[in-house]
């Protein structure tokens, strides 16, 4: 199971109304740069439990969810933390 | 042209959108429960491995541990479940704009004119299903027919996460054998009057005449029958509207016991502002007033009186709440719990008589400081003005109230 973790995340509010994350920073204060956003949707975390907008990122090679809940970021941690 | 009605039912809402939160609650029994501490210890809602155990809703928390012992209660967080909620019918008004809400989690669907658009209602039905699955984590079951009573007990057929088609070729087959309680407005006292009539399914429901349900039952009997035959013809109304309010209560279950009048005016105080300012709110003015009480041991009793005038006033509705509760109750056990229904319900804007014996300068200076009470109140906050008696016993008054705005039945 994973863990669900809120995180800090900076983004872009476009004139049309849309966000576009551009960086996940982690707890510890690592930056994970989004890459690319493939795929922006509802969604439910049934992983981390929750729901909002899923927005399918790739960083550093692999592809992540990163979750808007409300107007907060989570993201689905691999190991529990 | 035949409608086509959806009715759609959330599985478990409350305890689903718990253990979508709450991962490590969706592999053991686990529900939802009120607080103990403020006596409002029943079970909300339940998830299937719970209801293998027994444990059934609205039962109290201690006997469903004892069914139950490793059962998980979770309190409840009821702005989440409303914010769920709004997101489903979100998902609903992609679909139509006639959308009519039964609770929290229950929601009728017109979407006879989206056929064109979405394909079938069926087809429509699962892709909602899907969607909610998909986009917010918990399941729905969803009737599919051509009117409102049959498309709800579709949805009550098959469980969770499905869809059922109650169809005019099928419907004999699928609803007639079914128990006649499970149509739609027979509760307990309907079905045991109707089985002492010989009728025990909803077939049997539907093939007496029409002419002697009436006479056995009266208005009732001919609408029961009505529904049993699909002949169902109430509309689906629109998102925005509201049903006309027919009453306004509210009613709490105490900290402490009330167990003298005095402690019971207290409590009444509380409940008539809180009645007396919706009723405001909603621009309503009340003819009847009536006191409900459960003593603790749990008896119930309810004692109404119609007033010679409409009113808004909240001295009006407390004085009157007051000398029905001290006529009617007998104090032979204390009290756990008080309410207060207002009906009878008139807009403001109806021309009220006057008469000669009463001040209606007076009445115009109290409505006036209610107002501007409510003011008050909606600008800095409940408790920005308060009575001071209400400070006295904070155990009493400083309750958790119950809501509730009844609306009109479909019918």
């Amino acid at each position: 199971m994973s863990k669900k973790v809120y995180v800090t995340v900076n983004a872009v509010f476009q004139p049309d109304g849309t966000i576009q994350p551009l960086c996940v920073i982690w707890e510890d204060g690592t930056r994970f740069r989004i890459d690319r956003i493939f795929d922006v949707r509802p969604a439910a975390s049934l992983r981390a439990g929750g729901a909002g907008i899923r927005y399918t990122c790739g960083i550093r090679g692999t592809v992540s969810y990163l979750f808007l809940e409300g107007n907060r970021w989570f993201v689905e941690a691999k190991k529990p933390v | 042209m035949q409608r086509c009605i959806l009715h759609a039912d959330c599985n478990c809402f409350y305890a689903s959108v718990e253990m979508l939160h709450r991962p490590e609650t969706r592999q053991v029994p686990m529900a939802v429960g009120g607080s103990e501490e403020r006596r409002h210890g029943i079970i909300l809602a339940k998830n299937d491995l719970a209801k293998q155990y027994g444990v059934t809703t609205a039962e109290p928390l201690w006997e469903a541990r004892r069914k139950c012992p490793e059962l998980v209660i979770v309190p409840p967080n009821f702005p989440l479940y409303h914010e769920f909620s709004r997101r489903v019918k979100q998902i609903f008004s992609y679909y139509t704009d006639q959308i009519e809400s039964f609770g929290i989690d229950e929601a009728w669907l017109d979407v006879t004119g989206s056929t064109g658009l979405f394909g079938s209602g069926t087809q429509i039905a699962q892709e909602i299903r899907t969607r909610v699955k998909r986009e917010l984590g918990i399941t729905v079951s969803v009737g599919v027919s051509w009117n409102k009573v049959f498309a709800k007990l579709g949805s009550d057929l098959k469980k969770p996460d499905a869809v059922t088609e109650i169809l005019p070729d099928n419907y004999r087959t699928a609803v007639w054998p079914l128990p006649v309680g499970a149509l739609l407005f027979v509760g307990h006292a309907t079905e045991k009057k109707l089985a002492e009539l010989g009728i025990h399914t909803i077939g049997q429901l539907a093939q007496v005449p029409c002419d002697f349900l009436r006479a056995k039952l009266g208005k009732s009997g001919e609408l029961l029958w009505a529904y049993a035959n699909g002949l169902d013809c109430s509309p689906v109304s629109y998102h925005d509207e509201h049903a006309p309010v027919k009453s306004i209560s509210n009613s709490t279950t105490t900290f402490r016991d009330i167990t003298s009048p005095e402690d019971a005016r207290l409590v009444f105080t509380v409940l008539a502002e809180s009645v007396a300012a919706r009723l405001r709110e909603q621009g309503l003015y009340c003819r009847t007033i009536s006191v409900s009480t459960r003593s603790t041991a749990l008896k119930q009793a309810e004692h109404q009186c119609t007033l010679s005038r409409p009113t808004d006033a909240t001295r009006t509705i407390f004085q009157t709440s007051v000398s029905l509760f001290d006529q009617g109750y007998d104090w032979k056990l204390p009290l756990r719990s008080l309410g207060i229904q207002l009906s009878g319900l008139t807009p403001v804007s109806d021309p009220v008589q006057l008469d000669l014996f009463t001040d209606p300068q007076s009445a115009h200076r109290q409505s006036q400081l209610d107002r501007t009470v409510d003011r008050v109140r909606r600008r800095f906050g409940n408790d920005s003005v308060m009575r001071a008696s209400v400070l006295r016993d904070p155990a009493l008054t400083g309750i958790h109230t119950d809501r509730e705005l009844q609306p009109a039945g479909i019918h």
